[in-house]
């Protein structure tokens, strides 16, 4: 019998821990998991009975790549909760927030994560001798992101200015001016990156995929607010969400498997966006992906490395127009709690994230519901390796290891955000 | 003079204190020339098992596993740092202390047999450690400094005072006393510039307790002003519940 074992014990390059778990014997799959072991976090459990207020500065904590994300989105549910409506203006800082983040984190995945398996190294550390002038236009692409964060949000890991109601402070004009300076200059490294990830060789491969995020009618590119819809006819609020997506207990994973019910597995990311979303996209950052060829939509989850180089020039784009606008007004209205249930959604930079509160008169959590996005992503990714194995299975062992690492990682996938979502209450009875 | 090795490893944690290293996009370069990072598997690198010369810890210690995991590490680190409020203190991972795990766990699993999950500590809770870098995050400039002073041989300067002795060099107008948000600067640890009062924030205690603080009195001044004996005891049960001085401010009725 002819057997081959891929047995990954701790993936590099990605948020978190997770094992890899494959054995194919005489050409067929006998055992595919994607194991992971980032211990449970008990957030839901640790919630109940917090106050209202300190709920975003909380579930910040869940990721440390994304904390803008969550925090943002509890604010909206909180805030839905409760009936507070946000300014304008505070909805322009907190689009600069979200933003300001995705720069920095497509920054991060796409040049110290994902890019080395296209080169041939090991980490981005090691790519430092041959390619520093690379390294060095992704350090600064991504300070510029974080940089941003910390004009408005205070700090870029778990800011610390956003409330619900608005922000507690705001970035003086001098700041705002500079970062305005900065990002004009910024584009020509952004669209380096379009050109650098169109560039690489992606694995061909392609699936008929469900894909989920948000589309923000009418005129804009969603990234904190909108509807959800999918490419096979999915349309709904975020108050109905729990009435489209489930998800189900694995025992060999510490995340749970989100499927869209009475069908399958679904995938949330750039790609799902720039799929979904394509005209809605800067004119800068179309045309970019028109003149390096790029013809969304795409079937094959190795195009979220490219849909992650669009995103950050339309991000840049927009961080253009917005810091324009800005009238730097901090609008933080006083709060008398009241009881209620809320639900937020929200574009991270690894996709769709969703939180749901239950908060009584007190304003004290009575009821958390939270589902990340490598937590909606986490069922997809084996679904794609179990077609995806079949393709590759006459390569050696290492290579074959490898694609499916480098097929993982096209996902960025952030297992500390994922492993606390181990409940319950959300299965299906 | 021959470079330190360095690994960084993660328990409990959201992996916030690992990016702020790959965070330090300005320092990145030169710091690689002094130091060799030899483990962290979130940045791609992996090119051995130690020993090491300086071990970052980030994440606290929540299952058996780690455990064990932690005390081989120790065994592995000349000088073992803890890296952020989580391995400093157990950080918001231990606020699941105040209830039984059995509690926690019934809520979450549907089969126990499986769960190893244990009380959320500091790592210092199993073993030695020589410095504390403080924060959720970590201020990078702290981070810095420890690695500075140990290719010096020569003890960190990590604040011992609190947050108020920095925002009052800062000249801000303390947010407590003026406008009545309860604030935790009295007792908790400097070294973040108060960050967060200077952004008209009241201090969260995210550096945890400050050298000799009086938590009771602090505890004391709340209620005074207005906040309930449950309100008091959750700023103190948030990121550094489990230590001494914060343990005691919880207490007060």
């Amino acid at each position: 019998m002819k057997e081959k074992k891929i047995k990954v014990d701790y993936m590099a390059r990605v948020e978190g821990e997770a094992a890899l778990n494959i054995t194919v014997s005489n050409g067929k799959i006998e055992n595919l998991k994607l194991n992971i072991f980032e211990p449970a976090r008990f957030f839901e459990s640790f919630l109940i009975g917090r106050k209202f207020d300190e709920i975003p500065e909380l579930v910040a904590r869940i990721c440390g790549i994304c904390p803008v994300s969550h925090m943002l989105t509890a604010i909206q549910a909180l805030e839905d909760a409760m009936e507070i409506v946000p300014s304008g203006e505070t909805m322009r800082l907190r689009k600069l927030l979200a933003l300001s983040q995705w720069i920095q984190s497509h920054t991060l995945h796409t040049y110290m994560l994902a890019i080395p398996d296209y080169f041939g190294y090991e980490s981005v550390l090691s790519m430092i001798p041959e390619h520093r002038e690379l390294v060095e236009q992704a350090l600064r692409l991504k300070r510029l992101g974080n940089d941003l964060t910390v004009a408005i949000g205070g700090r870029e890991v778990h800011p610390v200015t956003p409330v619900i109601g608005g922000f507690t402070h705001v970035p003086p004009r001098d700041v705002v001016k500079d970062l305005l300076k900065r990002f004009r200059e910024a584009r020509k490294d952004a669209q380096n990156m379009v050109e650098i990830t169109t560039q690489i060789k992606l694995p061909d491969f392609t699936r008929d995929i469900e894909y989920l995020a948000l589309t923000s009618p009418p005129q804009e590119y969603p990234v904190i607010s909108g509807m959800l819809a999918s490419n096979k006819g999915l349309k709904f609020k975020k108050e109905d969400y729990r009435k489209h997506i489930h998800e189900v207990h694995v025992p060999h994973s510490n995340a749970l498997h989100s499927y869209v019910i009475g069908r399958s597995s679904f995938m949330v990311g750039p790609l799902a966006r720039v799929n979904l979303n394509y005209s809605l996209l800067a004119g800068e950052a179309r045309r970019a992906a028109e003149n390096n060829g790029l013809k969304f939509p795409y079937m094959n989850p190795f195009y979220s490395i490219p849909a992650r180089a669009v995103e950050v020039l339309h991000s840049i784009e927009t961080c253009i127009d917005l810091l324009e606008d800005l009238k730097l007004k901090a609008d933080q209205p006083s709060i008398t709690p009241k009881e209620g249930t809320g639900a937020g959604v929200g574009e991270a930079p690894r996709g769709l994230l969703y939180h749901w509160y239950k908060i009584n008169n007190k304003g004290e959590i009575v009821e958390a519901d939270i589902v990340s996005p490598t937590a909606h992503n986490a069922f997809n990714i084996e679904k794609d390796l179990e077609e995806y194995l079949p393709q590759i299975i006459s390569l050696p062992e290492e290579e074959m290891q490898l694609r499916c690492e480098m097929l993982v990682r096209a996902y960025d996938p952030c297992f500390s955000c994922s492993a606390h979502f181990l409940k319950i209450n959300k299965r299906e009875s | 003079m021959k470079k330190p090795s360095v690994g960084v490893f993660k328990f409990t944690s959201d992996g916030g204190c690992q990016l702020q290293i790959l965070n330090m996009e300005r320092e990145l370069f030169d710091l690689l020339n002094l130091i060799n990072i030899t483990y962290f598997p979130m940045a791609g690198v992996d090119s051995g098992e130690g020993p090491f010369d300086i071990g970052f810890v980030e994440g606290a210690v929540t299952s058996t596993d780690e455990i064990i995991r932690i005390k081989e590490i120790r065994e592995k680190c000349r000088i073992l740092v803890a890296l952020g409020a989580c391995a400093c203190y157990g950080g918001i991972a231990s606020i699941k202390n105040q209830k039984t795990q059995r509690e926690l766990e019934e809520k979450v699993y549907t089969d126990l047999t499986a769960v190893h999950s244990t009380k959320a500590f500091g790592i210092d809770q199993y073993v030695k450690v020589d410095a504390y870098v403080r924060g959720c995050p970590i201020d990078k400039n702290e981070f810095i400094e420890v690695v500075k002073s140990t290719l010096l041989q020569i003890k960190p300067n990590l604040r011992p005072h609190s947050v108020c002795v920095e925002c009052k060099l800062r000249e801000n107008p303390c947010i407590f006393l003026i406008e009545g948000e309860v604030c935790m600067g009295p007792v908790t640890s400097a070294g973040c510039g108060a960050l967060c009062p200077s952004r008209h924030r009241a201090c969260e205690g995210c550096r945890g307790p400050a050298s000799d603080p009086n938590t009771p009195s602090l505890a004391r001044t709340m209620l005074e002003y207005g906040l309930t004996p449950e309100e008091v005891r959750l700023k103190f049960i948030k990121y550094a519940g489990e230590t001494q001085a914060f343990k005691e401010g919880a207490g007060i009725k």
